[in-house]
């Protein structure tokens, strides 16, 4: 037995690392755009999110003041100011050549010859110091500088504001509420009367659900397109309204219908026996004890609509007041691929409230797709 | 927030006309064929008979109008011009077959519906069965589904990001390149070698997937009957063995049906390849084409064209999916 118990234990420990590793390589991408949504735009481009809790060190150039802005001190002439404009972080060396960008502990001073002479403090103030006057062009200062780790929510204010995400917001609710909350009711309906009515053609209409369930939705854009164009909503909210409700119909019929069926028939019956109408049936008893399954649909329909970019391309406006986030997401990726620190925080925006909810309603998410597919 | 009031009164005037239509509809059903007087059994069995298409009136109409009808327009678009107005015969078709990117779309759709689903198959079964045996299980299930939520567009921006590039001399800022250089090799712009860069598009379908056939795996495994394991393992089977030799076969029905499942979202994907590549550098695929041909090339009938070969390519699963909806109703 004890050879048993510890390949068991021995066991334990790989699925225990084998997971860990699972889980890491699942959600450090997710994790790596968070972390970079908080830094500073300078940090993103200087060092990896990875390094954002350490200070970053950058080897960078700078010159030296004007000519014109010597002050003449006892037989000395000398310019000065900073090589850190923006007061932050600190120079641990310096030099005067590319050649040896590092010759040079920051307090040190340089010889550059001909009676001049550079000294860079720790805090990147700089003094060049000369026998003569200073003629032409100054020098060049090659330095290291250290900055220290800075988180700002700055990314984010910029974000909603400047890059139009804020209303992209506003858009992107506007589209998924009534989306999700209309074909909730027609389904439900629907749903019952394939359940628990008896009448001709019923499968058929099952099975038709089932068909319509897999249909791409790119063989229905031109089409739609058209028609809410001949009918003036082609670029308006209620055409876009109808348009996911019509697309997430199958679904939803198909979802609650499964689980109607599978309600205590009992019930219905004695219900009937006691006179109630197909309708109040329906209002009365079918409505409130099928909230799971409507719950798992509202969840899937509204992740669905939030995330969607097709059908909001095809059936909104590209203004600022149609554009949903997924859109802003498309464009930015366009005109600001490398500027991360834009990139990251508004696809955070927009991935914020889908976390949310997925977070929240995980159990009701589970269930309707084990309702959806494991049949 | 003016927007937000015309949507929330939509929401309103939606709701309550929908309870409206159906209240007065049965209402009127009920005047027309009371159920009591002189006819009262002739009038019950019509007003049954007339009843389910009242509930079932709305859903059929939305289906009709934008499922049903978009299909039959899009095969009469694919046989017209690029305005829909002349009649071109299959001419769409036979541009299709020596199109260049048609070709090299349908080689990559076949490439990424043979790699993605048996991909997110695998790591999902695999997260399955491990998580199902530890104690934090729960939370590695919640954190490995989580990409789910996040929009395709927002899984481009994150993958993107890994997959930076910076240039010579720069300090690398995406993981895989700081990685790369960190093992000693040199970085790449990885989205643009031919061939290779499909696959990182691929993963990040694969990384959102995997959650979904990990959460469907997982409640197949925890309902094969515990018999057949127990006497598996009084047989002296190793846990390989009990997995591969016991359970997996037992689950073969729900692996199917997530492999279709994933299949037919393969098929539909666009927005990745929008956002990553939009198609360069060899990475085209049938509904990234498509949508080139609707929005830039502005060409109804062969965008119509192209949308019909994937519904062509759904098709197989879909009667697939009746048949097994069918078999289950009786």
């Amino acid at each position: 037995m004890d050879n048993i118990a510890g390949t068991k234990s021995s066991l334990v420990w790989t699925v225990n690392l084998a997971v860990i590793a699972l889980v890491v390589l699942w959600t450090i991408p997710t994790f790596g755009l968070l972390v970079s949504s908080f830094r500073d735009r300078d940090q993103i481009s200087a060092s990896g999110w990875w390094n954002a809790a350490v200070s970053s060190e950058a080897n960078e150039i700078a010159r030296a003041g004007d000519a014109d802005t010597q002050l003449q001190e006892g037989d000395l002439w000398v310019i000065a100011g900073t090589v850190l404009p923006e007061g932050k972080g600190e120079v641990s060396r310096f030099g005067t050549s590319s050649r040896d960008p590092t010759a040079y502990a920051a307090g040190e001073t340089a010889d550059l010859g001909e009676g001049v002479s550079l000294t860079v403090a720790t805090d990147g103030s700089y003094r060049l110091t000369s026998t003569t006057a200073f003629e032409g062009r100054s020098p060049r200062i090659f330095f290291t500088a250290t900055t220290p780790p800075r988180l700002t929510t700055e990314n984010y204010a910029r974000v909603l504001g400047a890059e139009g995400l804020g209303r992209a917001f506003l858009n992107t609710m506007t589209v998924t509420i009534p989306a999700t909350v209309i074909p909730i009711l027609i389904a439900a309906f629907a749903a019952y009367a394939l359940a628990w009515m008896e009448f001709p053609g019923r499968a058929l209409l099952i099975a038709g659900i089932v068909g319509l369930l897999v249909v791409p939705l790119q063989l229905a854009l031109i089409p739609l397109l058209k028609l809410h164009n001949q009918l003036g909503i082609g670029k308006e909210y209620i055409g876009i309204w109808l348009a996911h409700s019509g697309f997430g119909l199958p679904l939803a019929v198909y979802l609650l219908r499964n689980y109607m069926v599978g309600l205590p028939r009992e019930i219905i019956e004695s219900a009937r026996v006691d006179g109630a109408t197909d309708f109040q049936i329906f209002l009365k008893i079918i409505l409130p004890l099928s909230f799971p399954a409507l719950a798992s649909f509202a969840i899937f329909q509204f992740l669905w609509v939030w995330n969607d970019l097709l059908v909001a391309t095809v059936f909104l406006g590209n203004n600022q007041d149609q554009l949903v986030m997924t859109g802003v997401l498309r464009e930015l990726l366009g005109s600001r691929g490398g500027e991360w620190e834009i990139l990251a925080t508004s696809a955070f925006v927009s991935i914020f409230v889908p976390l949310v909810v997925f977070f929240a309603m995980q159990k009701y998410l589970v269930r309707g797709l084990l309702a959806g597919s494991v049949k | 927030m003016e927007q937000l009031f015309m949507a929330s009164a939509t929401i309103i005037i939606g709701v309550f006309g929908c309870v409206a239509y159906f209240f007065l509809s049965n209402m009127a059903l009920d005047a027309l064929y009371p159920p009591r007087g002189p006819n009262a059994g002739a009038n019950i069995s019509r007003a049954t008979a007339i009843r389910p298409w009242l509930f079932l009136l709305p859903a059929i109409l939305l289906l009709c109008v934008y499922l049903v009808y978009p299909f039959f327009v899009s095969v009469w678009l694919s046989f017209h011009d690029s305005s829909g107005n002349r009649f071109v015969g299959a001419a769409n078709y036979t541009w299709l077959l020596g199109d260049e990117k048609f070709r090299e779309s349908m080689k990559n759709n076949m490439l990424w519906l043979l790699v993605v689903p048996a991909a997110s198959t695998f790591f999902g079964l695999l997260a399955a069965a491990l998580t199902d045996r530890i104690r934090w299980g729960n939370l590695a299930k919640a954190l490995i589904f989580m990409p789910m939520a996040i929009s395709f567009i927002g899984a481009s921006v994150i993958w993107k990001f890994i997959y930076d590039y910076r240039g010579e001399g720069q300090r690398e800022i995406g993981l895989l390149n700081a990685m790369v250089e960190s093992f000693g090799g040199s970085a790449q712009t990885w989205l643009t070698i031919p061939f290779w860069n499909n696959f990182f598009l691929m993963i990040v379908l694969i990384w959102i997937q995997t959650g979904f056939a990990m959460v469907i795996l997982s409640a197949a495994l925890r309902g094969i009957p515990e018999e057949t394991v127990e006497a598996a393992i009084l047989d002296g089977a190793s846990p390989l063995q009990i997995f591969f030799k016991i359970k997996v076969p037992q689950i073969w029905g729900t692996i199917a049906v997530v492999w279709t499942t994933i299949t037919i979202t393969v098929l539909k994907v666009f927005d990745i390849v929008l956002a990553m590549t939009n198609g360069q550098w060899g990475t085209q695929v049938l509904a990234n084409l498509m949508f080139d041909w609707m929005f830039r090339g502005n060409d109804t009938g062969r965008a119509s064209a192209i949308a019909l070969v994937i519904m062509l390519l759904v098709t197989p699963i879909m009667i697939w999916n009746i048949r097994n909806a069918r078999a289950e109703m009786r």
